[in-house]
């Protein structure tokens, strides 16, 4: 089978249908007097499981990830964890842990005191915690500063104690809210794999929230997209980047370029779109979208070739100008306006230190692209 | 570069303080230290020696002779003073603590409050302060004494059936000094609780903590500097106190402002009561340095 973004895939469970969710919202309606955060959502999260809540802020993740953790109750709707029904239990007994966005670390604790907390609260034997939080140390390589007070330690050090706070109950999941947001962008890189390596070798399933659209597709399994209180998509980074089932989440995550415009005709092999300002393009990816119906046809600027001169053979080929040039380093995009004035946003990768076809302001260009390379999107 | 002018400004707004603290404080003190040195006279001043230089500096010498510390050994010989001492000592610390437990409540409730209520609260603190301190307790008598508004309401309701006796009792002291100088209990303690993170007691509560234990383990540890700032607001004053233990105290009570309220315009004893001041003073100074010692560990702490 082909896989989309060509990462083959050997966890998932979400694939399989005997396989049973580990967490289920059903029907979960949450509402702060008038305002509606989540609005009817159903969501199902499979046991060791990487899952991210995208959106932008006021989405409704953050109300999920706290009713998952018990600080809000739904207004209506359940939440399953294993098969039991977390109504009414209250955050101190529920076999979930948090790592919050502050770290909400305490102050006047150490280090060592900070992770022992939750394992102290559980009445573990002394020498169990010692050991466990000795493990913990070593596992967030925070060793020698166990005996410091958390207003001694760098921002990364912080969010290492909160982490290794937060996974020293072994808890069934842990909730990361926001994890690496208060990091910069190196150190975050960094974390993003620890966090990636943590999670295999603790084998916990983390429901992670970020805005970071990165971060998303850097770390999880699965990502679910979310608009106003309203899940959008479900699925891996990579369907969700290649095949977005909605105008939102194309637009949402990455650079794309939307046509809109009407399927004209409509056959096995794809469908021929004439966008509202005069362009047809072809493309095979027309999903289930009908003869006459209103659609958008949606690209990546990376998968656009932009030349001087007019490719020999390309499904979709036109013609435009030069309109801005911004160079990136590892990359140049390239904004061409064509000829109905839409401006197209084109990407081309820096294989080489110097291009044999070099273009500049205002310079006619042709942009051309495959028929299999963009979308069509009917929601 | 920094301009010759500043420096000399800088140190100029630096002095301001401790001119203040200068002609404030530091110069009664030795004035008082030096009556307390000194023996009763039927004069004016009522004490001798008065130093001048009318007799030239000889005579301002043999003046200074005359100093003696008999003031501090007749402290130590009458048990009344120890015992003032030992009960203001006693008073401030019983109504201190209730001044904690009264002010604590409020103060979390402040800081717990929606943001926009959080000024009107705190001026419903400030507010009583309006009102002259004297006149206010004037109106306790009002209220605690046996035919007074408090007796009458609980007759009325039949809670109670004889009147009880408020006015004039330790109990009395109590709730004045903690009607009194309960804002001194709140203001601090609203302030180390208004800037905690509830992010924190949610991390409790995630760990397994319940939340009457997360309060414990959290909340008041954190708000310990406000506890301790509230405490010694409310003690060092209330020591010392005198107009309340006076009004509503009633003759029997034993407080050292009383009993140098005594000496002074009783007895007309100044050098005595300048002894008692002095003493008073000292047996402040304790609480005082370890209010700032812990003042400068929170600041330590930052946060």
């Amino acid at each position: 089978m082909k896989s989309l973004g060509n990462i083959r895939r050997e966890f998932a469970p979400w694939n399989k249908p005997d396989a049973k969710p580990y967490i289920q919202f059903k029907n979960v309606t949450k509402r702060f007097g008038d305002f509606t955060a989540v609005n009817n959502l159903s969501l199902s999260i499979y046991e060791r499981e990487f899952f991210a809540l995208l959106g932008a802020s006021g989405c409704g993740k953050s109300t999920l990830l706290r009713m998952l953790a018990g600080f809000e109750e739904p207004t209506s709707g359940q939440i399953l964890l294993d098969g039991q029904d977390l109504r009414g239990i209250p955050p101190y007994r529920r076999p979930v842990n948090m790592m919050f966005q502050s770290y909400a670390l305490f102050p006047h604790m150490t280090v060592e005191q900070n992770i022992a907390f939750g394992l102290k609260q559980d009445g573990m034997p002394k020498a169990e915690i010692e050991q466990r939080v000795t493990d913990m140390l070593k596992l967030v390589k925070l060793g020698q500063f166990a005996k410091r007070k958390p207003h001694q330690l760098s921002g990364g050090q912080r969010q290492r104690v909160a982490l290794a706070r937060a996974v020293a109950k072994r808890p069934k999941v842990l909730l990361l809210d926001e994890p690496l947001g208060a990091l910069d962008k190196k150190l975050r890189e960094e974390t993003q794999f620890e966090l990636m390596d943590l999670q295999q070798t603790l084998g916990l399933t983390f429901v992670v929230v970020t805005h970071d659209q990165e971060e998303a597709m850097t770390m999880a399994d699965r990502i679910a997209i979310l608009d106003k209180g309203e899940v959008m998509q479900v699925a891996t980074p990579a369907e969700v980047y290649e095949a977005p089932g909605s105008r939102f989440v194309a637009d949402f995550v990455g650079n794309i370029n939307m046509f809109e415009g009407k399927v004209a005709d409509r056959d096995s092999s794809g469908a021929t779109i004439t966008s509202a300002n005069g362009v047809t393009i072809r493309t095979a990816n027309a999903g289930d979208a009908a003869a006459g119906s209103e659609v958008a046809f949606a690209i990546r600027p990376e998968k656009i070739k932009v030349s001087s001169k007019k490719p020999e053979n390309g499904d979709n080929v036109m013609e435009g100008e030069i309109y801005d040039i911004a160079y990136l380093g590892d990359m140049t995009i390239f904004h061409v306006q064509l000829g109905n004035g839409q401006v197209v946003k084109a990407s081309s990768l820096n294989a080489t230190r110097a291009t044999e076809d070099p273009l500049s302001w205002d310079d006619k260009a042709w942009i051309s692209f495959r028929n299999d390379a963009g979308v069509v999107l009917t929601r | 570069m920094k301009h010759p002018l500043s420096a000399i400004t800088n140190r100029l707004v630096i002095l301001v303080p401790y001119l203040w603290l200068l002609f404030f404080f530091l110069i009664p003190f030795f004035i008082v230290f030096k009556i307390s040195l000194s023996t009763t006279a039927i004069a004016m001043p009522p004490y001798t020696p008065t130093l001048g230089l009318a007799d030239g500096f000889s005579g301002l010498l043999s003046q200074i002779g005359e100093f003696s510390f008999d003031n501090y050994l007749w402290l130590t010989q009458d048990a009344l003073y120890f015992n003032a001492y030992v009960s203001s000592v006693i008073i401030a610390g019983i109504s201190t603590f209730l001044a904690l437990l009264v002010g604590y409540p409020i103060a979390y409730g402040m800081a717990r409050a929606p943001a926009t209520i959080r000024p009107t609260l705190l001026m419903l603190v400030i507010l009583p302060f309006w009102t002259s301190f004297l006149i206010r307790v004037y109106a306790w008598i009002g209220i605690l004494k046996p035919e007074g508004l408090l007796n009458q309401l609980l007759l009325a309701t039949g809670v109670i059936d004889q009147p009880l006796v408020i006015l004039n009792t330790h109990s009395a002291i109590f709730i004045g000094i903690v009607y009194s100088y309960l804002p001194f209990m709140i203001l601090p303690l609203y302030s180390a609780l208004e800037k905690m993170d509830y992010s924190l007691i949610e991390a409790a509560q995630d760990l397994g903590c319940p939340p009457a234990s997360a309060f414990w383990k959290i909340t008041f540890p954190l708000s310990l500097p406000g506890v301790i700032a509230g405490c010694l607001l409310v003690f060092i004053p209330a020591v010392g106190e005198f107009v309340i233990p006076d009004l509503l105290g009633g003759s029997q009570t034993l407080m050292i402002g009383k009993t140098l309220w005594n000496e002074f315009f009783a007895n007309r004893d100044w050098p005595v009561s300048s002894a008692v001041a002095v003493i008073l003073l000292l047996l402040l100074v304790v609480p005082i340095m370890f209010f700032q010692q812990a003042q400068a560990r929170a600041q330590e702490q930052g946060r």
